[in-house]
């Protein structure tokens, strides 16, 4: 069970809590517990949280990580949850330096959560969120079965990226106009209200009440084109038009809920680890470190910033990209000015005292996500000097290689890789395909081809929930392709675009 | 907290264990998996079990990296999913997830999903191994078995006893004397052997392909008969006109080219068993894999003699395996069905093709013997 911190621990924290404050840092109360590496798998597998609804994915993450670190491959040093107060981890058998430094670090993340606008809407009581959602699903559990239940979950998660990542909160109330149209065309279908029985023929004649039924109907088939533009919240649109039962809308709730919750972690995932680093470097460095502890840091800090090629690695662009725009905006080396002057002797040697720095990047991480972080302050120089590339797959002699380090291509390249967490952009176009309930699903294409097994496979839960065959038009080769599964055959079609 | 992670982590093994009996005769046929053995587990891809979504192929990704090199430089095709560095921790994989599944599991698994018997064990004389178990404490020994709590605690009574101890500045320095040490002892351990004799014609008629069958049925034989019997050994012999024993690495990987003698194996079969493996003691199962085809008719007339009244009083289960190969006449399988088909301890079986591993596994092992 997780300790509350020792006496030693609470004085290292007192300290780091000081430093973190002192450079103006602002976050919730942080909560700091100390677990055994054990713990700290199964709070890792669960997301950072103590409790979860149980599902055997938690145990697959929960093997996964035990494994990598009985064979030494990886060990977390630090975990943290976006909540009101913040909660993090520390590991026992950690060393003191380690120590500070994950401190140093959770104040920097609890900094972000609580000022980064792309967390405005997220839920500061998660944890106890995340209780109840686990109380309800065990609820369900007794009352459906295990078996049903976690069989519904395996299928729901598979559609679980399918919301709108970039919608600035969470939509919870379906559609009251629904419900206000569905009772108006109630009464026109009955007639006018008839006091004397006898008055019923005169009042409300069989041709009168048919003409009113036949347009309620047409007025009904006209509505059932349904979504009027494409949705790309397709859990929401399964919530309201899918014919779910309760337990498995209150469950599809559920996870949509967490799916937003995380949903900003994703998009600020450079910002947020580079703030992090940035902060515990800063801290550390400048007041927290002892003489003896140097190289232990230097070592540590060093392991979190390495790179491969082949891959990028968050903690080190987020913070060398911290680092650069505190720098331009100490030296003054942005606006019309620096822009227009193309004198590289000027350029080098440029520096305007302005000192704006660390005013600069506190309002930065209050405004940006990912992408307009990436996409306002990545420039030309800044990907020289870091050595950033475009990598893609040969297939000619079937390797990875560099492909291009030209500034403009590595800045879209990583952009594309943010939109939408590099996933591919799906919508739902009609719940009502052909007239037959069917539902039609469009990947909005943008050069990369679906991967073709899993889109099948996801079809399938996708079908599982609607009831009626579920189609989805994508692209393969430059080719408009008609995916469908129909309950039990998989068949394709080609489509023009 | 523990509890609750640890139904989740049994849940997802029992899900691991259905999807490996679902494959079962899949992975039976393939020769890969056996390649990825560990010590005592082994790697099976498991395909969905991870979460399906609508993602992009893995080829199509590409991305942004980091680092030195010039335009047109490999990163290697052995860079495991470059694909997900800006996603790291987003639970990205692009492979069908692998997981370690013990020998012994994997045996259960087989014996649940063949239907196979448990065996019944000849003897159950109890043959001792000695295992150390820590289990004393010690006033002297290597640095690295001092117990800690111990040492403190002794030290702690010292400084009580002579008075030393100060309640307001607890400070304990245990001394030489103070130190304790773990110790152990050997314990005995009773365990049931069991020996293995694998033989296989290695003569020219025999092919890669028929080998490579014999490798992968023999694994699981293996897998099996370890499950069932602790401490089991395996011996291996190879033989065209002559017979030789031999380690694994060469039993699997030798190819004569003379002509085939079988009764030169279970000669030599016979003389293991007599000098190593006295019947009292031991459970013990030959098998041996041919194409069928014997030099002559007086060779396999010597083959059942040898049999009946050497081999087949002494062992378990004798086993015999035909690997169908394009040379061969298949003849020796029909004359031993007719000599000693009928008897309780006899196991014979035509393995067609690697399709077949999984049926022949059964005859090999249904009787439970």
């Amino acid at each position: 069970m997780p300790k509350s911190l020792t006496p030693r621990l609470a004085a290292l924290n007192e300290e780091i809590l000081g430093h973190a404050r002192e450079f103006g840092l602002d976050f919730f109360e942080t909560i700091f517990e100390v677990v055994t590496y054990d713990e700290m798998n199964m709070v890792a597998s669960y997301g950072g949280f103590p409790n979860r609804y149980p599902h055997w994915r938690w145990g697959m993450e929960y093997e996964q990580l035990s494994k990598g670190y009985e064979y030494g491959l990886s060990k977390i040093y630090e975990l943290v949850i976006n909540n009101d107060p913040c909660y993090a981890y520390l590991l026992e058998s950690n060393a003191d330096v380690d120590q500070k430094l994950v401190m140093a670090h959770v104040y920097g993340h609890c900094d972000f959560f609580k000022n980064n606008f792309s967390f405005r809407h997220t839920n500061r009581r998660m944890i106890d969120e995340m209780a109840n959602h686990a109380t309800r699903v065990r609820r369900w559990i007794d009352k459906i079965g295990v078996e049903k239940v976690e069989d519904f979950i395996d299928k729901a998660l598979s559609l679980e990226n399918l919301i709108d990542q970039h919608a600035p909160h969470i939509r919870r109330n379906p559609d009251p106009k629904r419900a206000e149209d569905e009772a108006k065309s109630n009464e026109r279908v009955e007639g006018f209200k008839v006091n004397r029985e006898y008055m019923r023929g005169f009042i409300n004649p069989s041709e009168f009440l048919d003409s009113q039924r036949k347009k309620v109907e047409e007025e009904k088939q006209k509505a059932k084109k349904f979504p009027e533009r494409p949705q790309r919240d397709v859990l929401f649109f399964l919530l309201e038009h899918a014919p779910l039962e309760q337990w498995e809308a209150d469950i599809l709730g559920i996870l949509r809920d967490e799916a937003y919750y995380f949903a900003p972690q994703g998009q600020t995932k450079i910002m947020n680890e580079g703030w992090a680093s940035y902060w515990h470097s800063t801290i550390m460095t400048r007041r927290a470190l002892k003489d003896d502890e140097i190289i232990d840091y230097a070592d540590r800090h060093s392991g979190t910033m390495s790179t491969r090629p082949g891959s990028l690695n968050p903690y080190k662009l987020g913070i060398e990209l911290w680092r650069d725009i505190e720098d331009r905006w100490n030296k003054g080396r942005f606006g019309k000015e620096w822009d227009e002057c193309d004198d590289l002797r000027a350029r080098s040697t440029w520096d305007k005292k302005l000192g704006a720095g660390r005013e600069k990047i506190f309002e930065v991480r209050k405004h940006y996500n990912d992408i307009t972080f990436i996409d306002t302050f990545l420039t030309a120089e800044f990907a020289l000097e870091q050595k950033l590339f475009v990598y893609g797959f040969n297939d000619k002699r079937n390797s990875w290689e560099i492909l291009d380090r030209e500034f403009r291509k590595v800045k879209a390249k990583l952009l594309q890789g943010l939109t939408n967490f590099g996933q591919p952009i799906i919508e739902v176009v009609d719940g009502n395909h052909e007239n037959r309930s069917e539902l039609l699903l469009a990947h909005k294409h943008d050069g990369q081809d679906l991967k073709g097994d899993y889109a099948r496979e996801t079809l399938r839960c996708l079908q599982a929930l609607w009831r009626r065959p579920v189609n989805i038009v994508t692209r393969y080769d430059g080719k408009g392709v008609m995916l469908r599964y129909d309950g039990q055959n998989h068949s394709e079609k080609k489509v023009d675009l | 907290m523990s509890l609750k992670i640890h139904q989740d982590h049994s849940r997802f093994k029992a899900i691991v264990r259905g999807k490996i009996k679902a494959n079962l005769r899949k992975y039976v046929q393939k020769g890969e998996m056996l390649g990825k053995k560990g010590k005592d587990a082994i790697s099976i891809p498991i395909p969905f079990i991870d979460i399906p979504r609508f993602k992009y192929g893995h080829k199509e990704q590409g991305g942004v990296g980091q680092g030195d090199g010039e335009v047109g430089q490999s990163l290697g095709p052995g860079q495991q999913q470059p694909g997900d560095g800006h996603q790291a921790g987003q639970g990205e994989g692009e492979h069908a997830l692998e997981v370690d599944v013990t020998l012994d599991e994997l045996a259960q698994i087989l014996g649940e999903e063949l239907q196979l018997p448990h065996i019944e064990r000849r003897h159950n004389e109890k043959i001792v191994t000695q295992r150390i178990r820590y289990t004393g404490i010690n006033t002297t020994g290597p640095e690295s078995l001092r117990h800690f709590k111990r040492t403190f605690k002794q030290a702690l009574k010292r400084q009580i006893a002579t008075g030393t101890y100060d309640a307001r500045n607890p400070v304990i320095i245990p001394t030489r004397e103070d130190r304790r040490y773990r110790s152990y002892k050997l314990q005995d351990l009773p365990e049931t052997n069991a020996v293995i004799i694998y033989m296989m014609d290695v003569s020219g008629s025999m092919g890669d392909e028929q080998k490579e069958i014999v490798r992968i049925e023999s694994f699981w034989l293996d897998t099996w008969l370890r499950h069932q019997y602790k401490g089991l050994e395996a011996r291996y012999i190879i033989h065209d006109a002559v017979a030789r024993e031999v380690d694994r690495e060469t039993f699997f990987h030798t190819r004569e080219s003379g002509g085939t003698m079988i009764s030169s194996a279970y000669k030599l079969c016979r003389d293991i068993i007599q000098a190593d493996y006295p019947k009292s003691a031991w459970n013990i199962y030959p098998f041996h894999f041919s194409d069928g085809d014997n030099w002559s008719a007086d060779d396999t007339r010597q083959c059942i003699e040898m049999l009946r009244n050497d081999i087949l009083p002494s062992v378990n289960q004798f086993a015999y395996g035909q690997v169908e190969s394009p040379y061969g006449s298949g003849q020796f399988i029909k004359d031993l069905r007719e000599a000693v088909g009928a008897q309780q301890n006899v196991a014979l079986s035509e393995i067609a093709d690697k399709d077949a591993i999984y049926n022949s596994i059964k005859d090999f092992l249904g009787k439970g013997r």
